[in-house]
């Protein structure tokens, strides 16, 4: 029962990897670049949902759209300043600029407001224990996983059913020809951009709202980890972001559950080093060998 | 309908194109022959914009298009088939043939030509639902030239249309060329396969080394010795 527990809190924790993840696949995805400062994205969104919940007093659905919002655009002006310049610069070139962004976001938060803890209220969302079979669950935790599929589904039917989601498939596959189509490279790098903010916003809400502490530092270590999980689904690969984030949040649970919860963090980074050994291209990717 | 006069393009400090000045007239098919790397298709993406002439004009009805973002350019009617096909693999075909009425929205008139699309090339009706990475060579070929119909251009750029198909394929397709020009669709062809391009051909210019050295009425070329003797492997 107890080990039942700790696979429902690894499932949402998971969720949380995966919707920051989602992020960074989607990026790489369309532009071939880790975006480093992804996990920064995470932490003002955290911050932003902070603020509205507790100065503009709004409650959890609201503060997670304006967080997302906020995000979303935060995430553009990122691209445009920082990245779209580079466009054609080496990959390595836009690499560094991507820890630079990071390091620029940490400490400018540090810079504006201090970098001392925050707490998020507690009574955000229902928190009662709901006995399924006999196992009592956390009403939060089922709450946020059904927040953070919802959000998944939205992202699946937007990439696939909408005249952007095409574009944006259509650019990551092959951008030259996607100009021969009359897309607008540079508008749809912008909406990807946009869209992984926002979902990294949404989960920076979520975390607060479950993990109650948030700081300026706090997106290093989840953004490390939703990279993790990116490359563990295959990174460019949308569903295998979605998989790894769950799978991720799950070892990390049995890992704690087998009594090395002080072991948790190495876990994930042990999961990289070995799918970097064994499957470099992902559980999701395919092994590409260049057409001529 | 295209005009293009004098233009010079660069791959960085290597020049692809040396003052290359030509003109197509409407409801013509015109043909560039030449060998591997004289810089057929750099005409073809300076045309449909992929690639910025660095001087030089590219008029299309009158109006200057060169230096025009591409996606701009297919707006105006004119599509471009990439060398290699450049299906999107990823994608159904299905799906390829919606990206290429993406700037469109007039609903009925995309329906009219995907069901022309179909006429052309039945293939395609029974693929409908295949990944386009599936297809054989030809149904790529076949998919690329559907996907740039979609945008109902008035003037089609085809790169290598016959590259790599069966002979009997590659007769299917130069058919269909030809009946896609009788519908009133404008042709630049690069080809390798002069003979082939020449036959269907109204005109045709021969690039060599970034330069137009030689141009006429497809007659005029197939009859030149000089053509003869480079490209139609005559003696």
């Amino acid at each position: 029962m107890e080990l039942f527990q700790q696979l429902v809190n690894g499932i949402s924790l998971g969720s949380i990897y995966a919707l920051i993840a989602l992020g960074y696949t989607m990026v790489y995805g369309i532009v071939k670049l880790i975006n480093f400062a992804h996990g920064d994205v995470f932490m003002v969104g955290a911050f932003i949902g902070f603020y509205s919940i507790t100065v503009l007093d709004l409650s959890f659905f609201p503060a997670l759209l304006i967080s997302m919002a906020a995000c979303a655009v935060f995430g553009v002006i990122i691209e445009r300043i920082a990245y779209k310049p580079l466009r054609n610069a080496t990959r390595i070139a836009a690499l560094i600029t991507a820890i630079g962004v990071s390091l620029m976001i940490e400490n400018g938060m540090i810079f504006i407001r201090g970098a001392q803890l925050e707490a998020y209220p507690t009574n955000l969302l229902p928190s009662e224990n709901i006995d399924i079979f006999g196992v009592s669950i956390k009403s939060q935790s089922l709450l946020i996983l059904g927040v953070s599929l919802v959000l998944m589904m939205i992202l699946q039917i937007i990439v696939h059913k909408t005249k952007i989601g095409k574009a944006m498939r259509a650019v990551s596959y092959d951008a030259e020809a996607a100009k021969l189509m009359g897309i607008n490279v540079n508008n749809t790098i912008s909406a990807t951009f946009a869209i992984g903010s926002a979902l990294a916003g949404a989960a920076g809400v979520i975390f607060g709202t479950y993990y109650i502490k948030i700081e300026p530092l706090m997106g290093v270590l989840p953004g490390l980890k939703a990279f993790v999980a990116a490359v563990l689904g295959g990174i460019g690969i949308i569903p295998g972001a979605m998989v790894g984030g769950l799978l991720l949040g799950l070892i990390e649970a049995l890992v704690s559950a087998a009594g090395f919860s002080l072991w948790r963090d190495a876990a994930a980074f042990v999961v990289l080093i070995l799918i970097l050994i064994f499957l470099p291209q992902g559980l999701f990717g395919k092994n590409k060998r260049e057409k001529v | 309908m295209l005009k293009v006069e004098d233009i010079n393009v660069y791959y960085g400090n290597i020049q692809a194109l040396k003052g290359v000045t030509l003109e197509i007239n409407q409801g013509e098919i015109v043909t560039l022959i030449g060998a591997n790397g004289a810089g057929k298709s750099t005409l073809l993406k300076t045309i449909s914009g992929l690639l910025k002439p660095k001087n030089g004009q590219v008029l299309y009805e009158g109006k200057s298009i060169g230096g025009k973002q591409a996606q701009a350019i297919v707006k105006q009617g004119i599509s471009h088939v990439p060398e290699g096909r450049r299906v999107f693999a990823n994608m159904t075909v299905q799906e390829n043939l919606e990206l290429g009425a993406f700037l469109r929205k007039d609903k009925a008139g995309m329906k009219e030509d995907m069901e022309r699309v179909y006429v052309l090339f039945p293939r395609l009706l029974e693929r409908l639902k295949q990944q386009a990475g599936t297809l054989s060579g030809g149904e790529q070929q076949m998919l690329a030239m559907g996907r740039a119909l979609m945008a109902r251009p008035k003037l089609l750029l085809l790169d290598e249309p016959s590259m790599g198909l069966a002979p009997l394929l590659v007769k299917t397709i130069f058919r269909i060329i030809e009946e896609i020009n009788a519908t009133g669709t404008t042709i630049l062809l690069v080809e390798q396969n002069a003979n082939l391009a020449l036959s269907i051909a109204d005109r045709a210019y021969v690039v060599e080394t970034g330069r137009i050295v030689l141009a006429g009425t497809a007659e005029e070329l197939t009859s030149s010795e000089k053509v003869k003797m480079a490209y139609l492997g005559g003696h």
